[in-house]
């Protein structure tokens, strides 16, 4: 019966729910994690690589952390086709409103221009949905740094820290857990996100190979938006790893001195 | 003969920015009214407003297109306002062609002939509101002496942090032409 309501985005079921726009969700849910993580100096985002084979030739620089405009950088989580279209729309958008206005667009107006039109494809035209989410990081002069969430039915919201794609749930409640508002720099942001994306993703060990990561960051006035080299990848899980040892160690160090002052 | 001695040319866009048309009759109401109410829809979509740089952007880019189209509007302009933020304060000249400057004072209209070079003798950057309005004052008299139609009255307004105050009317002194 439900598949009645199934082929059309635009009807509801008698239940009052939207399926097509209820699948794109589905389908987000089974694509690669990706990350986002504000901190006092900057904002991190995060993303799983998952095409290595070797034999790929590189197109890009990195095919899922696109930069929108001077300000501006998101991260895309769900079908890749559907992504360079709404990216190639966000920089458009930036640029007409910098066109029209002598300014980089604000963050948030930006988010939910791009949410206008997903939301078009909930209603209009017997159309499919984009089969994507969204993360945004940006800055600009009103409220500084910002990260965004934005999914297939047109909804969006601001974070600290939050993460679309696979095993998004459980990230979303680490990072709650280990996220300390306002007290977090942004060295601390990329280790948080390597400890989130090795608890969450199902390796045994990080590899840089399959991790991307980009920082954003204001230096004299100017946003700089960098994609973390490979080496520089290496660099910071050897520091991760490092840690997780030293807090590990540190765990069994009171456990068996706690078993020994129960022996007393 | 003056057909109407209280019209004001100015428009306020938001708390501290107001713009001054001179021009078409008709146009000078209807562009400067497009503009103001945009300004406003900025700020009711957005929850804060447009700075003045932003805004003279957007006048200007919407004074270019329509310079090219069928229906151009014939209306020259200065906009002056305070970036609420930044506590800058700024001018902004822009003509009918859609040209735009920034700059310390200007005047518009045949009066302009006689007060730029007023201005040019007597403006200093680092002047006061009084010692501003005293030299408007002076320009409203060399209008006054030198001018062949009578221009009896002027509007000044002070833009500022806090917003729009409206000062006494100049009129003119001396002896008329």
């Amino acid at each position: 019966m439900a598949r009645r309501y199934d082929s059309k985005t635009t009807i509801f079921s008698p239940e009052g729910r939207l399926y097509q726009v209820e699948y794109a969700m589905e389908a987000i849910g089974h694509a690669g994690t990706c990350l986002g993580i504000l901190a006092n100096d900057g904002i991190v985002l995060a993303a799983e690589r998952r095409n290595t084979n070797k034999l790929l030739d590189d197109v890009f620089l990195s095919d899922k952390i696109y930069k929108i405009d001077e300000d501006m950088a998101c991260c895309v989580a769900g079908i890749t086709s559907d992504a360079n279209v709404l990216t190639n729309e966000l920089r458009a958008i930036a640029q007409r409103h910098t066109l029209q206005f002598g300014e980089p667009i604000p963050c948030e107006q930006l988010v939910m221009r791009l949410c206008d039109i997903k939301q078009a494809y909930t209603q209009y035209g017997g159309k499919r949905p984009f089969g994507v989410s969204i993360l945004y990081m940006g800055w600009d002069t009103r409220h500084g740094y910002q990260l965004y969430q934005s999914d297939p039915s047109g909804n969006y919201s601001g974070w600290k820290a939050t993460c679309i794609g696979n095993s998004s749930a459980a990230a979303v409640s680490i990072l709650k857990q280990e996220y300390k508002v306002s007290e977090t720099d942004l060295h601390q942001a990329l280790l948080l996100a390597l400890k989130v994306m090795s608890k969450t993703l199902d390796m045994t060990k990080l590899n840089a190979e399959k991790l991307e990561l980009a920082t954003l960051v204001r230096n004299d006035n100017k946003t700089e938006i960098n994609v973390i080299s490979v080496e520089e990848v290496k660099e910071l899980i050897k520091e991760h790893e490092q840690k997780e040892a030293e807090a590990e160690a540190a765990k069994q160090d009171k456990q068996s001195g706690s078993g020994k002052s129960s022996d007393k | 003969m003056v057909q109407k001695s209280d019209d004001d040319k100015m428009l306020a866009l938001s708390k501290n920015l107001v713009m001054a048309v001179s021009g078409e009759a008709g146009d000078t109401t209807q562009f400067a009214e497009y503009i103001a109410k945009n300004i406003q829809l900025y700020k009711m979509r957005n929850g804060y407003e447009l700075p003045p740089a932003a805004a003279v952007h957007f006048t200007r880019h919407t004074l270019a297109t329509h310079l090219r189209s069928r229906e151009p509007y014939f209306v020259n302009l200065l906009m002056g306002g305070v970036d609420p933020d930044t506590n800058k304060t700024e001018l902004f000249y822009m003509d009918y062609l859609a040209a735009s400057i920034p700059v310390k004072y200007y005047a518009f209209g045949y009066g302009g002939m006689f007060t730029l070079s007023v201005m040019d003798k007597e403006y200093t950057p680092d002047m006061n509101e009084k010692e501003a309005y005293e030299l408007l004052k002076k320009c409203v008299a060399e209008i006054k002496r030198r001018f062949i139609i009578n221009l009896p009255k002027f509007r000044v307004r002070i833009i500022s942090k806090e917003g729009i105050k409206d000062m006494p009317h100049i009129v003119g002194e001396g002896e008329a032409a």
